[in-house]
């Protein structure tokens, strides 16, 4: 579990992000921090922290989805197989990844959408044609039933050998 | 009528009698040093003993939270998640290394790639590198001013009367005695350098203007109970040069002014800042400009330009990060100081936040509430040094010649040497910051200038 000391810290942040003082992030807040305002998928990252059709978050939704990044320790591997998978399984964090390719949330990547993405991560270096054939590519290499889209299952697998657990987790220095 | 009661006159005389004292102290004490220039050493002795206070009132802390058995809450300035120093590229091609067993020379795109991004920006939300340089650094044990306090539920009762005591003496003792002193000063300051200015300019006005700066400086000083160490006095400011320092506050100047000569470079204002910047340009050449010229890069170079190659001008004092930081890092110089051609003269300003935060956050705090806050701190006190001049090399240009100035400071005053801007604290950062990552990123996936299309 997350220690006291931790959240007092994250509690401790989003409070000097919340510049407003109401007790909720707006997506401004984020958009302040200059780091992530100059990383290509900022505005993608953001908008994970809103549910559909809000657009300010309390400090619950925060833990929420930082949960996703907690590193899985050993000892919580075995334990309790038959609650609810936590936050930051190898799974959900996958999901994490996955949904920031889904705008739609459709659970499927299509052309489109991984254009999108791509279009975010290059700016204006690459041209159309050729991100196209890379996306093309890409989703040949994943599709396995044929729709021409990137299912989440599909993703996995594409993935499967990939260290995700530490990838994407963030350690606490205390 | 009325009645006059007998001891209305002894209160009377009481009074009278307890101020003219309180005043006599004040002068003896306070403001014949400051002119002379001389001390007493009060104020290191009242700093050693409030250091000694602090330590017991953390101590009581410790004590209680342990007796509840809670965790304390420590502030950490060196972040709170551990960041990995690589780089894009060196992580986007470990990503790829753990995904495929392929050859990874070869520049192409893998879903795995986004993890790198999401991770970064996950760990930017968590904690940055700007955003916490524009709030007042968090302390590691308290100085019993409640502003710095995150662990009031373990005062005991010991401790809450030694806190409301300090409060007593900082409002009803210190806070007067400081504005009077403040107001002494600045007035000192506005009439005699009225005064000198009718006089004909020559070798007396100068003296006289330098040292009446001098004064009133050094009356400001112990205004603020400001104990100031100097190192390396030897590298002092020159004529011709410019002395360039770390931002904290305003008060910077005050302390860098109590110890040499310097002329000023500003905005002018209005109101009472503005009526004491006209009387100090009549004594001697401080460099003031309209607020439509402050946008004027040209005419603001070409006007110090001029001043600095007057010898006979004192040396020009700048803060090239152009806004207040909170004293944990320095932030970018802007070049402008540093394409003049004058010699630099670099100073290293570091205030211990211990005895008050000299921290101006201009977005919480107006001046005169800010200046309050200052004045019932218990004390300001800061080391300040002097590093050795440096000149523009030639194979360097303007920017790279702040940078390594900028480097100079923070390695000596213990500070982050960052290359963010200052200006962040109010404006959104440049577009071209995020250009720079797409460039990088692209060229990772089609190399630099292969065109790449398989089908």
């Amino acid at each position: 579990a997350v220690s006291h000391s931790q959240i007092t810290r994250l509690y401790s942040r989003f409070t000097s992000l919340d510049k407003g003082e109401n007790g909720t992030l707006s997506r401004e807040d984020f958009q302040r921090i200059p780091e992530l305002a100059i990383n290509p998928l900022g505005d993608r990252i953001i908008n994970a922290f809103f549910s559909e059709g809000e657009d300010q978050v309390n400090f619950r939704g925060f833990m929420r989805t930082l949960a996703h990044f907690r590193p899985i320790e050993d000892n919580e591997k075995s334990k309790d197989q038959n609650g609810p998978e936590p936050l930051n399984s190898r799974s959900n964090k996958l999901h994490f990844a996955f949904r920031l390719y889904d705008l739609d949330k459709d659970d499927k990547i299509s052309r489109d959408e991984l254009l999108q993405v791509l279009r975010m991560m290059v700016g204006v270096n690459i041209s159309d044609e050729q991100l196209g054939s890379i996306a093309d590519r890409t989703i040949q290499e994943a599709d396995q039933d044929g729709d021409s889209a990137i299912s989440f299952a599909e993703f996995v697998k594409v993935l499967e050998k990939v260290d995700v657990e530490q990838k994407m987790s963030i350690r606490f220095l205390h | 009528m009325f009645l006059l009661l007998p001891f209305d006159s002894l209160v009377v005389n009481l009074l009278g009698i307890s101020l003219t004292v309180l005043f006599t102290l004040l002068l003896v004490f306070i403001i014949v040093p400051a002119v002379f220039g001389v001390s007493f050493g009060i104020r290191k002795v009242y700093m050693k003993t409030l250091l000694k206070i602090f330590q017991w009132a953390t101590l009581r802390i410790e004590r209680g939270a342990k007796e509840k058995n809670h965790p304390l809450y420590k502030p950490y300035v060196n972040g709170i998640i551990a960041k990995e120093p690589t780089s894009l590229e060196e992580e986007i091609k470990e990503l790829r290394r753990s995904g495929s067993g392929r050859a990874l020379d070869a520049p192409e795109f893998e879903l795995s790639d986004i993890f790198y991004f999401c991770r970064k920006g996950i760990e930017t939300i968590m904690d940055d590198e700007v955003t916490k340089r524009f709030s007042a650094e968090e302390l590691e044990s308290w100085n019993l001013l409640s502003r710095t306090n995150y662990n009031f539920q373990y005062i005991s009762l010991r401790l809450t009367v030694l806190w409301g005591l300090g409060m007593l003496i900082r409002y009803c003792f210190l806070l007067p005695l400081r504005i009077a002193l403040a107001f002494t000063g600045i007035s000192l300051l506005v009439t005699g350098t009225t005064v000198v200015g009718y006089l004909p300019n020559g070798r007396c006005k100068e003296f006289l203007s330098k040292h009446v700066h001098l004064m009133c400086y050094r009356i400001c000083v112990r205004a603020l109970t400001a104990i100031i160490t100097y190192h390396d006095r030897e590298n002092r400011p020159r004529n011709g040069g410019i002395c360039v320092a770390n931002h904290t506050s305003p008060i910077d100047v005050i302390i860098l002014a109590s110890d040499g000569y310097y002329a000023m470079v500003g905005q002018i204002h209005g109101g009472l800042m503005g009526v004491i910047q006209r009387a100090m340009v009549k004594a001697c050449p401080h460099v003031w400009f309209e607020r439509s010229e402050v946008r004027d890069r040209h005419l603001v170079a070409k006007r110090l330009t001029e001043h600095v190659q007057d010898k006979s001008k004192l040396p020009i004092l700048i803060f090239p990060e152009g806004t207040c930081i909170n004293n944990t890092s320095v932030m970018m110089f802007k070049k402008g100081s540093f394409e003049i051609g004058a010699t630099v003269y670099p100073v290293a300003i570091k205030y211990d936040p211990q005895f008050g935060d000299a921290f101006w956050n201009s977005s919480k705090y107006g001046m005169v509430t800010y200046l309050l806050r200052m004045m019932t701190s218990w004390a300001i006190v800061c080391s300040v040094w002097y590093l050795p001049p440096m000149t523009r090399q030639p194979e360097e240009d303007a920017v790279q010649f702040a940078n390594r100035v900028k480097s100079a400071i923070a390695r000596q005053g213990g500070l982050v040497d960052l290359l963010w801007d200052g200006g962040l604290k109010r404006e959104k950062v440049k577009d071209t910051f995020k250009e720079e990552q797409q460039k990088l990123y692209s060229k990772m996936i089609v190399g630099n200038h292969e065109d790449r299309s398989r089908s």
